[in-house]
């Protein structure tokens, strides 16, 4: 397999506080690779590395081939991002915002009118396409921001818990998305606090006090620590975390 | 980068369209500043109370007062018994100035030939009290060579001859006051769009989070500060012409030089005060502290911007510190421009300090910006 995600001891320090202690870990092609943690774990910081927002302190690490160090704008071109705070304009429409997010990748024309239509589509907002943003539910500004940040067609999507706030019926939808995007050779890296999208995932990533402390399949982590469920798992990691937030 | 230049600018024009202050910040904001502050900010002071002692009851002192309150500057609010009661008015706020005319006023000024008349201003309002003092003086002297003329008249030619001094005010003939402040106006009028509304669209995309959007992608910082700037730059350009236009419109103020001139300025003003702006929004992490930062700012220059004092009669300090911010740089061109004349090479100089300005500027905010931190 492919790997398109690689670090090896990538560390963040802010002061004397380390944020992200020497995390090291593969993400391979298409694969749905969640990455878990308490608030405060360290995972926002791991990630906006990765997106290159933010200088590492130490450590390697690649991403879709290219250095986080030297190679941010090469990266950028390669990856999509919906962050935790809501990242549409609230007072330009659905079809304004794909138009511009495509437009700002260097999309032509014609590609614009034609991703516009297949989101509209996919996401069944035909309608609401001239709506403001700020009219529109909450679940359906996820679904928008998540299809938006793949607008470019990337190979890898970092998602920055993308359901919080969401109605169960709606986070359903949503990961029906992920699971069509990685079907599509996607790879999506997500964040979430929710245990049953844990189970979703194909590998997970337990963070705790700026550690990976776990990594491996749902299925495995719950046979190797003898749990019925993620859940579980978590709260046994997660108990042992020494720093609060 | 042109691209996505391109899809910036489209995306910013779109909601500055939509933004609910627009209309009142292009109509309502020139026309108000420009027509009822002039009126009521106005240094020609008229309506000055004055209170009377009136020692004498001569026909002179009679004649002298009648004199002063005809001069239309002055209203006579109270006649006062003696200069007590006066002082009381003054006191309580009912009078300004208080006029006291000696006992044999008039006899001493035909016998001696001299007299003193005692004035006592309240300078609780500085300027208010040096000009209406000095407009007392200046009807009082009046009223002296009046009395001289009629007495060389019935005793014949006086030892000294009157001198008397005609200045005439070049550029202003008749010190119109609109004349000088209304450039100055129209100059804060684009200060407060050029600077503040810049910082805080640029904040904005902080306060929302959209700004981290926009840093995953490959957008050039530039492109982006640029497209940012270019929609508060057409806006304010064109409060500027409105602003003009309404001044010819009420104030008949059209300008002495050309208005390219005044234009180029405008450009120069706003390049390096869109800098400014700029650099306040990449230190400010909501619009809120934008917003103190800006108003802290703008307090101070706009009061040392030369708008309302003298700057040559300011401390070294203060023109060191006025000098190096666009705002009294673009108020001189626009006085030398709409009322000398002046041509683009003789306000030169300031036109260059301002694009100088505007490059630091600009150069530090764009240094300052970070996509990643």
């Amino acid at each position: 397999m492919e790997t398109v995600i690689y670090t090896k001891k990538l560390t963040k320090r802010f002061g004397n506080f380390i944020a992200a202690n020497e995390l090291s870990f593969e993400v391979s092609k298409g694969e749905i690779f969640g990455f878990l943690g308490a608030n405060g774990a360290g995972k926002t910081t791991a990630m906006r590395m990765l997106c290159g927002l933010l200088m590492p302190s130490s450590g390697e690490a690649n991403v879709a081939g290219f250095d986080v160090y030297t190679e941010t704008e090469k990266i950028k071109q390669n990856i999509g991002y919906m962050s935790q705070k809501f990242s549409l304009y609230e007072d330009l429409t659905v079809a304004e915002n794909i138009r511009f997010y495509a437009g700002i990748y260097g999309l032509s024309f014609a590609e614009i009118k034609m991703k516009t239509d297949e989101l509209l589509t996919k996401l069944d907002m035909r309608s609401e396409a001239k709506k403001l943003v700020s009219q529109l539910p909450l679940g359906w500004k996820q679904k928008l921001a998540f299809s938006v940040s793949l607008v470019h067609d990337p190979k890898i999507v970092f998602l920055d818990e993308p359901t919080g706030g969401v109605d169960p019926v709606t986070r359903r939808q949503f990961w029906d998305l992920i699971y069509y995007a990685a079907g599509k050779g996607v790879t999506v890296f997500v964040t979430t606090h929710y245990m049953d999208e844990a189970e979703y995932c194909d590998r997970v990533s337990i963070m705790v006090d700026g550690v990976i402390s776990a990594l491996d399949s749902p299925g495995n982590l719950k046979k190797q620590m003898n749990a019925p469920d993620m859940e579980d798992v978590f709260y046994q990691l997660a108990r042992k975390a020494k720093r609060s937030e | 980068m042109i691209r996505s230049f391109y899809f910036i600018l489209e995306k910013e024009f779109k909601q500055m369209m939509r933004s609910k202050g627009l209309v009142r910040m292009l109509i309502m904001m020139p026309v108000i500043q420009l027509l009822i502050l002039p009126m009521a900010a106005n240094y020609s002071i008229k309506n000055i109370s004055l209170a009377v002692v009136d020692n004498d009851h001569s026909e002179y002192s009679r004649t002298m007062i009648h004199k002063i309150t005809s001069s239309g500057y002055f209203k006579l609010t109270s006649f006062c018994k003696n200069s007590k009661d006066a002082f009381n008015e003054i006191e309580n706020d009912r009078a300004d100035l208080i006029l006291e005319i000696p006992h044999d006023f008039e006899k001493n000024l035909v016998r001696e030939n001299s007299q003193k008349l005692s004035v006592q201003i309240n300078a609780i309002e500085g300027v208010k009290a040096g000009l209406s003092g000095g407009y007392l003086a200046n009807i009082i002297a009046d009223f002296n060579s009046d009395i001289k003329t009629h007495w060389i008249q019935s005793q014949g030619p006086d030892e000294a001859a009157i001198v008397s001094v005609a200045p005439i005010n070049w550029y202003n003939r008749y010190m119109n006051y609109y004349l000088f402040i209304i450039p100055g106006i129209l100059v804060t009028l684009i200060t407060g769009i050029g600077m503040l509304q810049t910082s805080f669209n640029m904040v904005k995309e902080k306060e929302i989070g959209t700004i981290e959007q926009i840093n995953v992608t490959p957008v050039k910082k530039q492109a982006f500060i640029l497209g940012k700037m270019v929609p508060y730059f057409v806006l304010s350009a064109l409060v500027f012409v409105i602003g003009q236009i309404v001044s010819y419109l009420f104030y008949n103020i059209h300008s002495a030089g050309s208005y390219l001139t005044v234009f180029v300025g405008m450009c120069a003003f706003l390049f390096s005060l869109q800098g400014f702006g700029l650099l306040l929004s990449t230190y400010a992490e909501s619009q809120q502290q934008a917003m103190s930062l800006g108003f802290f700012f703008m307090n101070i220059l706009n009061m040392m911007s030369g708008l309302y004092t003298s700057i040559d009669s300011m401390p070294m300090w203060a023109k060191v510190m006025t000098g190096s911010f666009p705002l009294s740089h673009f108020i001189r061109v626009m006085r030398m421009v709409m009322l000398k004349g002046s041509s683009i090479s003789e306000v030169g100089d300031h036109l260059l300090i301002m694009v100088g300005l505007g490059i630091v500027f600009n150069t530090w905010a764009v240094l300052h910006y970070h996509k990643r931190s």
